[in-house]
């Protein structure tokens, strides 16, 4: 998952003005593989189930401290709605931010320092914006194994899949983080309705995730009309540092967007 | 690069044994003994050792098997494993009517409930599904008919089970997940809507069984790495209860047992009514019986039965009518075992069954080999030898080695810090070529 935003620039700046505020932390210093083998044993923590997945960590302001207790089994809640998979240096889920105010979303990515550059931003971004991006979380894991850990049946009504490894060698496509077994696994955590959302600028790759999609018997193409109209499509080519690289060199960018769908049996 | 990881596990993978296993036929006609690439089956009924014989036009097994399964109307049999092979049975003539060549070693096999297909599962996740009779039948039979329907993402399916309506397919891995699939109409498209995961484990789940009141609802059961035997509503992934064995084993062994930490479940098997659960655990010579309240929803220890020192079960079958529970011990190709037989050790425990085994006041037996049915002659054609008994030395060494290769293939490496960075520098796109 090779991906990254560059959208922290000029805002930076302004921030680091702030007095006292807590400083965006500097990409210099979190420098990693762009690569990370998805195959291997895990070592960090994974939750046994989603009930173990700790929300007052990752949304103090939504779980304030001693009343997760009451709200755990509290069907009113606020659960986490969007997942950004592969979320690289979070450039979408501080786009998102603002864009969904009260919806819960998480970034899910397997480089290690990369979850803590995200997660240090997230924390300089609320110091900086009282009220706003406390909304927004990361979470370092290996989404391909673990994604029924953090999420419950139709919990998700979108996920979000934005410049994937493409792994060209035939022999690795098995790391390819959209395929048709994983996609059953996205369809049981996604809502009957939900947005799953892919781009990518490798043609192959591109073909390969509409083609998955399309075969899969609980997806459905989104037609080109209401794509237009959803005002996320516009971020997946534009808050991403990988993105934003892509239309610098006038590359293009292949997307296939899809809804989860119940099946239909003949 | 990262795969040096992947290829060494598989290269002490295999020398690794395979356990042996036990398979009653549903109705009691007949029972299966697997130990390495030999299938022993003697019927029960007649009273005689069954031979095998092979229209499928496939090879027979040339490595050992690691998973054997009865239909659940007894009418197919099917076996498969380390040869990538699976051969498909008919149970009244014990001829082999389908060969499926796999293109991975096969770690489980299920027959679905109609009898129509066969699914197996790999070490790489993936469960695939043949349709019984199709490539079978004539020379042409070996060409691989099977497809993909699902799969785990690069984790070792432990166990396979059609759940008793035949709706649900359900698989466990190594990983701790157990996932409840729902088996379509026309499964050769792939089978992609899953019902529920059921999590809770916390190492790898070796096996699962279902279990039914009498009026029809059903319930899953699972043991694992993580020596906990747990009651599952799968519809709803929710775990109903779970009972830690690990307490209990640790008193019955001697303390210096119980130091290495091992004592995973190896098999599970419920009594017809569901009101019994036997448990055959790694380093514990008996079987364990946990009473299971599926209107309580309660899974609690019941007694132990205890058998000779050197008796370490690892496989376990009981057939519906008959209230026999067949336990097993026995490995594939030891190391240092001269001579060509396959040891492998049988017991039964009668009245496996609600009523006098559950009573507190009867102290469970296991069948002397005399009492067995049709003594001698059964205990030959399953065990291979009579003598096994006086071997204690070689059954000691037999549990240690399965237990190593068990450990090795389930459980999770774990490495230090310094020991992953070492490992890091070591890869191979950093090496200079010589």
């Amino acid at each position: 998952m090779t991906r990254g935003d560059g959208t922290n620039g000029g805002g930076g700046g302004q921030q680091q003005q702030q007095q006292g505020a807590r400083k965006l932390p500097r990409k210099r210093f979190y420098r990693a593989r762009a690569h990370s083998n998805p195959l291997s044993d895990s070592h960090f923590p994974i939750p046994i189930s989603p009930d173990e997945v700790d929300l007052s960590q990752h949304y103090p302001r939504y779980f304030p401290a001693g009343e997760d207790e009451g709200r755990d089994g509290d069907a009113m809640a606020p659960r986490i709605r969007f997942a950004d998979v592969g979320c690289g240096f979070g450039g979408l889920l501080v786009g998102l931010s603002t864009l969904f105010p009260d919806t819960l979303m998480i970034g899910m990515e397997l480089r290690d320092k990369v979850t803590e550059y995200v997660k240090e931003r997230i924390l300089a971004l609320r110091a900086s914006n009282l009220g706003k991006y406390d909304n927004i979380s990361i979470v370092r894991t290996n989404s391909m194994k673990y994604i029924p850990n953090y999420f419950r049946k139709a919990q998700l009504s979108k996920m979000f899949f934005l410049f994937p490894d493409p792994h060209f060698k035939e022999k690795n496509h098995r790391r390819r983080v959209i395929s048709m077994t994983l996609l059953d696994e996205y369809a049981y955590v996604m809502e009957v309705g939900g947005i799953i959302y892919t781009i990518t600028d490798v043609e192959e790759l591109g073909e390969w995730m509409r083609s998955c999609l399309e075969k899969h018997p609980l997806f459905e193409a989104i037609p080109e009309e209401e794509i237009k109209e959803d005002p996320v499509v516009k971020l997946l080519s534009t808050a991403t540092e990988e993105g934003q690289k892509v239309a610098r060199n006038g590359g293009q960018t292949f997307q296939a967007i899809f809804r989860r769908i119940s099946l239909q049996e003949e | 690069m990262e795969d040096t990881a992947v290829e060494e596990a598989e290269v002490s993978g295999a020398a690794e044994l395979a356990p042996a296993l036990v398979a009653a036929h549903p109705l009691g006609r007949s029972v299966a003994v697997a130990v390495g690439p030999e299938l022993r089956v003697f019927d029960l009924k007649a009273g005689s050792v069954v031979s095998l014989s092979d229209d499928s036009g496939g090879g027979s097994h040339s490595d050992a098997i690691r998973a054997i399964s009865f239909s659940a109307n007894g009418v197919l049999f099917a076996s498969a494993g380390d040869d990538k092979l699976v051969k498909v049975w008919r149970t009244d003539s014990w001829c082999c009517i389908q060969t499926i060549t796999s293109e991975k070693r096969v770690s489980t096999v299920a027959i679905s409930n109609d009898g129509m297909y066969i699914t197996f599962a790999d070490k790489f996740g993936l469960i695939w599904l043949v349709t019984v009779g199709q490539s079978g039948g004539g020379q042409e039979s070996t060409d691989n008919n099977s497809v993909s329907i699902f799969g785990h993402y690069c984790s070792i399916i432990t166990s396979m089970k059609f759940s008793p309506d035949g709706l649900f397919i359900v698989t466990a891995d190594r990983d701790f997940k157990i996932r409840v699939t729902l088996f379509p109409k026309k499964p050769l498209r792939g089978a992609h809507e899953i019902q529920s995961f059921c999590l809770g484990h916390t190492e790898f789940v070796s096996c699962i069984a279902f279990t039914c009141l009498s009026e029809g609802s059903s319930f899953l059961l699972s043991g694992g790495g993580d020596s906990t035997v747990r009651l599952w509503d799968y519809i709803n992934g929710c775990l109903l209860d779970t009972c830690q064995v690990r307490d209990k084993a640790g008193e019955l062994l001697e303390p210096n047992e119980t130091e290495d930490n091992n004592l995973a479940i190896a098999d599970i098997c419920p009594t017809n009514d569901g009101s019994l659960v036997a448990v055959a655990i790694q380093s514990f010579n008996g079987i364990m019986l946990l009473a299971c309240d599926l209107v309580a929803k309660k899974l609690s220890f019941l007694k132990v039965i205890t058998m000779e020192k050197c008796y370490i079960p690892i496989s376990l079958a009981s057939s519906f009518s008959a209230g026999l529970l067949w336990t097993v011990m026995g490995a594939s190709n030891m190391p240092n075992q001269a001579g060509s037989q396959l040891l492998t050790r049988l017991h039964i425990i009668p009245h496996f069954k609600n009523g006098i085994l559950a009573s507190s006041d009867h102290v469970p037996t296991v069948l002397v080999d005399s009492e067995v049915p049709h003594g001698e002659k059964l205990l030959l054609a399953l065990q291979g030898s009579l003598d096994i008994a006086k071997q204690d030395e070689v059954l000691a060494s037999m549990q240690a080695a399965l237990k190593v290769s068990m450990h090795k293939m389930l459980v999770k490496k774990h490495y230090s810090e310094e020991r992953r960075e070492h490992r890091k520098r070591g890869r191979n796109d950093k090496k200079i070529k010589k």
